[in-house]
């Protein structure tokens, strides 16, 4: 359903949209932000936790468990990049482009994809695991709760998409569905560029 | 304070509901829930508020039933009644359940849900599932507490769980001890977000913030609190729960850890989790008092923006649990100072009340009275608070049953009081019966008397140095502790005629009408209990909430017709 819609199918959305409680659209977007704002406080904990180690150990990381820089400097990049694509896949469907929003919301599964693909590459490749240190339980932990975030981002795209082989479901009046996802996915991208520069670039500066 | 109102009180609006009802094609809701919808995932606000305040009110039961056997155990100075680790279970799930199953969820969770929409004119929160969600988060937390007692006999390290001892101790109780926590605290965190986007997007178009009934304001407070501090708990618990369970070493120090930064997350939410247990009810006390004492509130913006100063300085204050932690000097002081200036709008509140209470027409209803007897105790609790705050004194008094009788004192004396002073008040409005005022003084004067003998003695038992968290103890403190018990054992019974009260005016008591008590807040306005989606038509606002003795006002009368009042 490309092309400019009509009256019909405007009111056929707006119909649907308040069966499905969607008056409080804007709402939702509102309730996601501060209930995002909370979980960030959840991933501060873990990152004070980590800072706190960081300052009172001399050696961190320690010898046997450096962490890895050139792998996650191109996962960074195609995460950050990703919300940026997720950006024009919402830009689309507030202009009516439904194939637009599909194309661009695969792309970014699949750049979400890679990048816990690259995660776990990494991972398995490290040769220390969560048990070893204090700064691999630090490591692990905090990367693998944002990995569980950027799983459940592409959980909500993939479901945005799923609902979107309907070809009336969303358009330009109702897109509260891929705004939410793409507000959360922003929100994994923000998470991980703290933790990025936390937890790997830190270990430049010695 | 408000501007002039106009004499017809909230004026129908021109427009009508336009949900379709069944018979129009629409999947119209049933006119009354039946008592089997309340056991159900339902979404709406108001049997969401019945089913916390029910759920924590059994709870209640069940974490005083604890309470009443460890006094046992501590009528005599030896060991003889519970085996030690059963004392040690007993504690720490008393603490658990009174605050996260039985204080947060009751005040909360209930009040918060029945109350908010209809004190704003909403037909519902903004997110009637997520609401429902994070209703039924709480039972399964309950049963997996209950469940740690089959599984390892509870978990024993007291309702912080500090490590080492939660790490050593109990582990599989603990664990459940964890995981429970993590869903009050999810739960808590999706109620918030209910509460915040509801208060600040859906009042009806004619209700300004300062025309918003103060627990409302009060409620803003809470949220804020328990968005940015719960989080922070569930970071601590995912972390313990590695640390016992996954080999992690976050808070072992023979392997690098550390467990004070354990006290800090910990104390990060649950200092400001004592403010989650009052600011509620601060809330309840600014819409109890100016109806039973027919005047308006004095102060409703200090009142209101001294929520919002709780709150603030509310997240800067935790370290005065950790005085005797290896805390540096700088933050001891820092920490001390920031404490004693929480003092400073909490005062503005009782000032406050206090200032409304003086020259009015004051009905000693049973409300009225947990209201009144809230402000005695939370001001003695609060200059105990102020005591400890200070860090000399603290260090001196610290860990032992000093503690103990100030926390008492203000979550008993305060939050307990504010609840049942609540339940008194708003029992016609959720029931559409009045509760018996006989029974109702008889709780109050047993529980008044209770909470005193109960409670003030450990002050003196904490100066002369009892430790809390024993079973066993030096016989000197013996007289006193066996005042104390029989302080608990009153407590225990005071709570007969309250339940019994509530169960049997639930079924046969006298019919409330909408507005029983003559108050001006939009709650009343509608029926009593009220209808599915609150109100027929939108009610409009036209005056404030507490202008009572000012002007000859049109009250809506007991079956729901404007009668000219004489004394609002």
């Amino acid at each position: 359903m490309q092309g400019a819609i009509d009256s019909t199918t405007a009111a056929a959305a707006n119909g649907h949209a308040v069966e499905a409680h969607e008056e409080h659209q804007d709402l939702r977007v509102l309730g996601l932000i501060t209930f995002l704002a909370s979980e960030f406080l959840m991933f501060a904990g873990f990152f004070a936790v980590f800072l706190v180690f960081r300052g009172s150990n001399a050696e961190w990381p320690p010898k046997e468990t450096e962490v890895e820089l050139l792998l996650p400097a191109v996962n960074t990049l195609i995460l950050v990049s990703s919300s940026w694509v997720i950006n024009l896949g919402t830009k689309a469907i507030k202009k009516n482009d439904l194939a637009g929003m599909r194309k661009w919301f695969g792309i970014t599964v699949a750049m979400g994809a890679v990048f816990l693909v690259g995660q776990v590459y990494e991972y398995m490749n490290l040769g220390y695991g969560l048990r070893t240190n204090l700064f691999s339980n630090c490591f692990y932990l905090t990367t693998g709760f944002h990995g569980a975030h950027v799983f459940i981002g592409l959980v909500l795209i993939l479901g945005v998409l799923w609902r979107s082989r309907r070809a009336d479901h969303y358009s330009s009046l109702a897109h509260t569905g891929p705004e939410m996802a793409e507000i959360y996915w922003h929100f994994v991208d923000v998470v991980w560029i703290v933790l990025f520069s936390l937890i790997y670039l830190l270990t430049l500066i010695k | 304070m408000f501007k002039p109102f106009n004499k017809t009180r909230f004026m129908a609006q021109a427009e009508v509901s336009i949900k379709p009802t069944e018979d129009q094609g629409g999947h119209g809701h049933p006119d009354k829930w039946k008592w089997y919808d309340y056991f159900t995932f339902n979404v709406d606000h108001k049997v969401i508020g019945i089913q916390y305040l029910v759920t924590s009110f059994l709870f209640y039961l069940v974490g005083g039933f604890m309470a009443v056997l460890m006094r046992t155990e501590l009528a005599t100075p030896d060991s003889d009644f519970l085996s030690p680790e059963l004392y040690n279970a007993f504690l720490t799930n008393h603490g658990t359940i009174m605050i996260f199953l039985w204080i947060v969820p009751a005040a909360i969770g209930g009040f918060g849900n029945f109350l908010i929409p209809l004190m704003i004119g909403a037909r519902d929160m903004a997110f009637p599932k997520l609401n429902a969600i994070a209703f039924w988060l709480n039972p399964p937390a309950g049963a997996l507490l209950a469940a740690s007692f089959f599984f390892g006999g509870g978990a024993q390290s007291g309702w912080t769980s500090y490590p080492p001892l939660s790490e050593i101790t109990a582990n599989l109780p603990q664990t459940l001890w964890c995981l429970a926590l993590i869903m009050v605290g999810t739960s808590s965190i999706l109620g918030s977000v209910n509460f915040l986007v509801t208060i600040w997007k859906m009042r009806v178009p004619s209700m300004k913030w300062d025309q918003m009934p103060l627990f409302c304001w009060a409620m803003v407070a809470t949220s804020i609190l328990a968005l940015f501090a719960t989080p922070v708990l569930a970071a601590a618990m995912v972390l313990l729960l590695f640390d016992i369970n996954f080999g992690t070493s976050f808070f072992k120090p023979d392997a690098g850890g550390n467990v004070v930064v354990y006290q800090h997350l910990f104390w990060f939410y649950s200092h400001p989790a004592v403010y989650l247990m009052i600011l509620p009810i601060f809330g309840i006390m600014s819409e109890v008092i100016p109806v039973h004492a027919r005047k308006p509130i004095f102060g409703y913006k200090a009142i209101a923006y001294s929520s919002l100063t709780i709150c603030l300085v509310g997240l800067f204050v935790w370290v005065h649990h950790m005085f005797t932690s290896g805390t540096a000097p700088w933050m001891r002081i820092f920490f001390t100072i920031s404490t004693l200036i929480v003092a400073v709008p909490t005062g503005v509140k009782i000032f406050s009340w206090v200032a409304t209470l003086w020259g009015g027409k004051i009905r000693y209803t049973t409300a009225m009275l947990f209201a009144v007897g809230l402000l005695s105790m939370f001001v003695f609790g609060g200059l105990s608070g102020v005591t400890l705050g200070a860090a000399p004194f603290d260090i001196h008094v610290h860990d032992t049953y000093y503690v103990v009788g100030h926390f008492h004192y203000v979550l008993f004396g305060g939050s307990v009081f504010g609840i049942y002073s609540g339940v008194y008040h708003w029992f016609p409005k959720i029931t559409g019966r009045m509760l018996n005022e006989t029974l109702g003084k008889v709780h109050f004067v047993l529980t008044f008397i209770g909470t005193i003998l109960t409670f003030t003695p450990m002050h003196q038992l904490g100066m002369q140095g009892m430790p809390r968290r024993v079973a066993m103890y030096d016989p000197q403190f013996a007289d006193l502790n066996q005042l104390v018990t029989v302080g608990a054992y009153i407590l225990a019974v005071s709570v007969i005629p309250f339940y019994f009260n509530v169960l049997w005016s639930w079924r046969s008591g006298k019919e409330a009408g909408p507005n029983p008590w003559n108050a001006l807040t939009m709650e009343w306005t509608t029926d009593s209990p009220p209808i599915i989606e609150n109100w027929e038509v939108l009610p409009v606002l036209t005056h404030g909430p507490y202008e009572y003795g000012m002007d000859k006002a049109v009250q809506v009368g007991p079956a729901g017709e404007p009668t000219e009042a004489t004394q609002v």
